[in-house]
């Protein structure tokens, strides 16, 4: 079986074709490999959150690499989700600052009220529970991240509104 | 051209020439032991940290002492360099370390693996290991994988040392493994469990140093010590087709490539003269094979028991102090 | 009021706008570099100013660019190092979230004086929200032709991208970082070769954090002695700390290096002391990876000079009895904290972050946090103490990169100067695992 050519029905909107684009843009024109973290980035968003061994595929074929050189790229970065995720991902920093100023307790508080443990998924489908480590917020701690926003000093009130208003959406 | 001064022994090199290769022309026991780096995959070393040494001048025109041990395999010499190996008590003990480290995930069961005999990893840890060990968590295990119908992977047994990855790059054209995840969680493996195929495919079992790649058409057919190499070879389109067969009478249990006293292959095969070439008159034979095994068990070593040492007798003065030196006992 | 360089105008309404940032004064470095000044006559003033690198080693960055290789026919890069990934640390974020307009002018600025064609800003890939605020700026600088084709008609061009990483603290490793940026797993390379003379791409390239490359237009503007008549000795200009933990008032600080760590700690212009009215136990003053000190240490040496915020001050004692200033994060400790938890906490870090490549960083990472857990959910052994620091040995100076002595030095640290709290989980495991449960000296410990 020839590894490299697997085409598959994978396909981004135009949005995301053109972002790719201006990604690629910004390496020399031997160099594409060096966009495969935002290109997976990309990817994630446009495909509910994860990417599929299909779609680290695609990402191998639009930068002309073999697909094992993404699928060792995307296992090594924490941000990318191997497996189907809930709606909202909820990031919650674990580490020393942020268990200081209560990280432990805001992930129990996020646990009672999801009822599900870290690395799982919500009954409704709604939020995946993840831990990670430091995200650069360490004065602001506890916090979490959903996306690309920081929830910052967070109580169990807080918390509670966010939870809320992500259901809301 | 350089001169460096490794381990007391002058040694003149190409510029360029990196310490690990500088000590390989010396020779002997002075060699520093390596497990990652391998001449003919580029790219390949710096990984185990088996090779660390001490170098106590940087070069004639700057002597001081590097601050850290450096690995030997990818660090190049300076003329008037001076490196210690076995004169180094840190390096000996920042090697025992490194055996510790490898050890502590790896299964401890080389009686029942096929790369007994001929593991660096077992060579390596009875030069430079101790003899218990302190690690009394749970070991890091995985699920055997057969990557095709010629190669299984055992990961329990991978030190990661990436010389199956190198060897796939740049001897195949379609790498299809490689390692993934990340820290100790790191895996060779190739996500989708492609079938590892190609011709070349199967020296990544040559030049894995432990028994984490096996050739599934030899596992468990016999110990390797039973069989009787030979040099032989033929006429291949594909590769140089000069092997190794490993024979038992007049069966030819395994065919590998051909190393040299490094363990490093010197030609690579096709995996059609390494799997489906298994007849005596496939081949020309050239005549016995001179094997230099360092070995545990050629060197008729592997009775050395790691037990209570006030079970046994006779032990080495030595052998008894490093095993009192454990914190706890070996027999609870 | 110490002097603010950095963060002068950190408050001024809309200062991440070009416009706003141009009227205080923004880009004015740009404009003398390019129109007055050779490329070398700008490394020279870095070299003057003293500007050590902020990313945590602390070394100088005028030294750094002079190592740059020039060979014919090979482009050059700067690359700024904006993976802040290093637990206690989010300066350089606060810092580009704010006014990403200085992080861009330095890299202009900085980029004319390599060399460099075109430049990067890596940046860790959960500051999306950064990177879009960069973009932003970005796209503001090339329509004012500060950035593009013959940049104010100079005759210099320069693109300047950023480019998002994906989770990794090791890519804060600059060659991991420049592995990262060519697309591969964040294993940091072997030097030699260094990235000065193969970078990106096999090019010669600098890597320098985004504190350092921000310092570099006041440097330009008012020449780098002056510069390096703020501060003290060797540790010159300002510096900013990014304060967390337990603390009235976290956040970043930008000081001025000699500023006495006594007023940084309690004074209300900074931290304003230790939070809930409790009493100082411990801090990490530079990022986690650095020594662990007991209050009494922090604030005065081992020989009772108090001391100050410098590079020198913070490591007077060696490992023996100091620490390191290393990136300026700042994490305090009440004695409420449980330094068995928290040590526990950073090898966990540093095992979930060790990318895997070398042995002794691979597997002892995992190790010393294996036994960590034991030891703080009551499974310890008094022998395990002793293990810790021995495994530490192990890893510290045997690894590729840094990450290694990253994970030993806050483990062995901890045992240094909290062993009898280690020997208590040990010998009280049923009192240690309460919840919240702290260790307060000898006395108490014996009641339990």
């Amino acid at each position: 079986m020839d590894n490299t050519t697997i085409t598959n029905d994978i396909q981004f909107s135009d949005a995301a074709m053109a972002e790719i684009q201006r990604y690629i843009s910004h390496y020399p024109p031997d160099r594409k490999k060096s966009a495969i973290l935002p290109v997976l980035h990309i990817a994630q968003a446009e495909f509910g959150g994860w990417v599929s061994a299909e779609v680290q595929d695609k990402v191998a074929e639009i930068l002309g690499i073999t697909p094992i050189e993404v699928y060792e790229v995307a296992t090594f970065y924490t941000m990318f989700n191997l497996k189907p995720v809930g709606k909202h991902v909820l990031e919650v920093c674990r580490t020393g600052p942020c268990m200081l100023r209560g990280a432990d307790q805001l992930i129990e508080h996020l646990e009672h009220q999801l009822g599900c443990k870290v690395g799982g998924t919500s009954a409704d489908g709604m939020f995946t529970l993840k831990t990670v480590e430091c995200l650069a917020a360490c004065g602001m701690g506890p916090m979490l991240q959903i996306r690309e926003k920081y929830y910052e000093n967070l109580d169990p009130d807080s918390t509670d509104k966010l939870l809320d208003d992500l259901r809301k959406e | 051209m350089a001169k460096i001064t490794f381990d007391g022994i002058e040694v003149e090199i190409p510029d360029g020439t990196t310490i690990l290769n500088a000590a390989r022309k010396i020779g002997g026991d002075v060699v520093p032991p390596a497990m990652c780096y391998y001449t003919p995959l580029k790219g390949s070393g710096g990984k185990c940290r088996a090779c660390l040494v001490k170098v106590t001048a940087g070069s004639a025109k700057d002597p001081r002492p590097m601050p850290k041990l450096v690995a030997s395999c990818v660090t190049p010499v300076q003329d008037g360099m001076v490196v210690e190996n076995t004169l180094s008590p840190q390096v000996l003990e920042a090697r025992k370390g490194v055996v510790e480290m490898l050890l502590i995930n790896h299964p401890l069961d080389c009686p029942v693996c096929d790369q007994a005999g001929e593991c660096d990893l077992q060579n390596f840890s009875y030069e430079h290991g101790t003899s218990a060990t302190r690690y009394e968590e749970d070991r890091r295990t995985f699920e055997k994988q057969d990557i095709g119908p010629l190669i299984q992977l055992h990961m329990n047994r991978c030190i990661l040392c990436y010389r199956c990855v190198y060897t796939a790059d740049q001897l195949t054209n379609k790498r299809v493994h490689g390692v993934l995840g990340r820290g100790d969680a790191s895996e060779i493996g190739t996500y989708i469990e492609n079938v590892i195929d190609n011709e070349f495919s199967g020296n990544v079992i040559d030049v894995c140093p432990v028994g984490a790649l096996t050739d599934k058409t030899f596992r468990f057919k016999n110990r390797v010590w039973f069989t009787k190499p030979l040099d032989a070879h033929r006429d291949c389109p594909k590769c140089a087709g000069k092997v190794i067969l490993w024979t038992r009478g007049s069966d030819v249990l395994r065919v590998t490539a051909r190393k040299n006293e490094y363990g490093e292959v010197v030609d690579f095969i096709c995996n059609e003269c390494r799997f489906e070439k298994k007849e005596m008159n496939d081949w020309t034979v050239e005549g016995p094979r001179h094997i230099a095994r360092a070995s545990v068990i050629s060197a008729n070593h592997y009775e050395l028991p790691v037990l209570n040492p006030q079970l046994i007798p006779d032990l080495p003065q030595s052998t008894v102090d490093e095993l009192n030196n454990f914190p706890r006992p070996f027999i609870s | 009021m110490g002097r603010k360089i950095l963060t002068e105008h950190i408050n001024v309404p809309d200062i991440h706008t070009l416009a706003v940032y141009r009227k205080m004064g923004g880009y004015r470095s740009v404009e003398k570099a390019l129109k007055t000044m050779t490329s070398e006559e700008v490394v020279e003033e870095v070299k003057k100013s003293g500007l050590r690198g902020r990313g945590g080693a602390g070394f100088p960055t005028g030294m750094k660019w002079s190592f740059l290789a020039k060979p014919e026919g090979k482009p050059r890069y700067l690359v700024c190092n904006a993976d802040e990934s290093e637990p206690g640390t989010f300066k350089d974020r606060v810092l580009m979230e704010k006014i990403p307009h200085a992080l861009i002018e330095g890299m202009i600025t900085s980029s004319y004086a390599l060399g460099a064609r075109t430049s990067y800003i890596y940046i860790r890939g959960e500051l999306m929200f950064v990177l879009r605020i960069l973009e932003k700026a970005i796209a503001e600088a090339y329509a004012a032709g500060f950035l593009g084709e013959n940049i104010l008609g100079s005759g210099y061009s320069l693109d300047l991208h950023v480019h998002p990483g994906g989770g990794a603290y090791i890519c804060g490793e600059e060659t991991a970082l420049l592995e990262s940026l060519e697309g591969k797993r964040g294993n940091p390379r072997n030097k030699p070769p260094f990235p000065a003379v193969q970078g990106l791409y096999a090019c010669p390239t600098v890597v320098n954090n985004v504190e350092s490359i921000a310092s570099v237009p006041w440097i330009v503007n008012n020449t780098g002695e002056e510069y390096a008549k703020i501060g003290v000795g060797r540790s010159t200009g300002t510096k900013l700390i990014s304060a967390g933990g337990h603390l009235n008032k976290p956040g970043v600080y930008e000081i001025e290096l000699g500023l006495p760590v006594e007023e940084f700690l309690f004074s209300d212009e900074y931290c304003g002391g230790i939070w809930k009215g409790r009493q100082f136990k411990a801090v990490v003053a530079g990022g986690s990876s650095v020594p662990i000190l007991p209050a009494h240490l922090f604030l005065k040496t081992a020989e009772g000079v108090p001391r100050v915020m410098t590079y020198e001050s913070l490591s007077e004692g060696g490992f023996v009895s100091g620490t390191m200033l290393g990136s300026g994060g700042f994490i305090a400790m009440d004695d409420t904290t449980c330094i068995v938890r928290n040590t526990w906490n950073f090898a966990r870090f540093y095992h979930h972050e060790s990318c895997g490549q070398c042995s002794p960083c691979r597997e002892g990472t995992g190790w010393m946090e294996k036994i960590l857990h034991r030891i703080e959910h009551g499974h310890g052994h008094m022998h395990d103490i002793d293990l810790l620091v021995n495994v530490s040995k192990q890893i510290e100076g045997n690894t590729i990169c840094p990450l290694g002595d990253a994970a030993a030095w806050p483990v062995a640290s901890a045992v240094r100067h909290f062993r009898e709290e280690f020997e208590w989980h040990v010998k009280h495991p049923g009192a240690a695992t309460q919840p919240g449960a702290v260790y307060r000296g000898a006395e108490e410990a014996a009641l339990v």
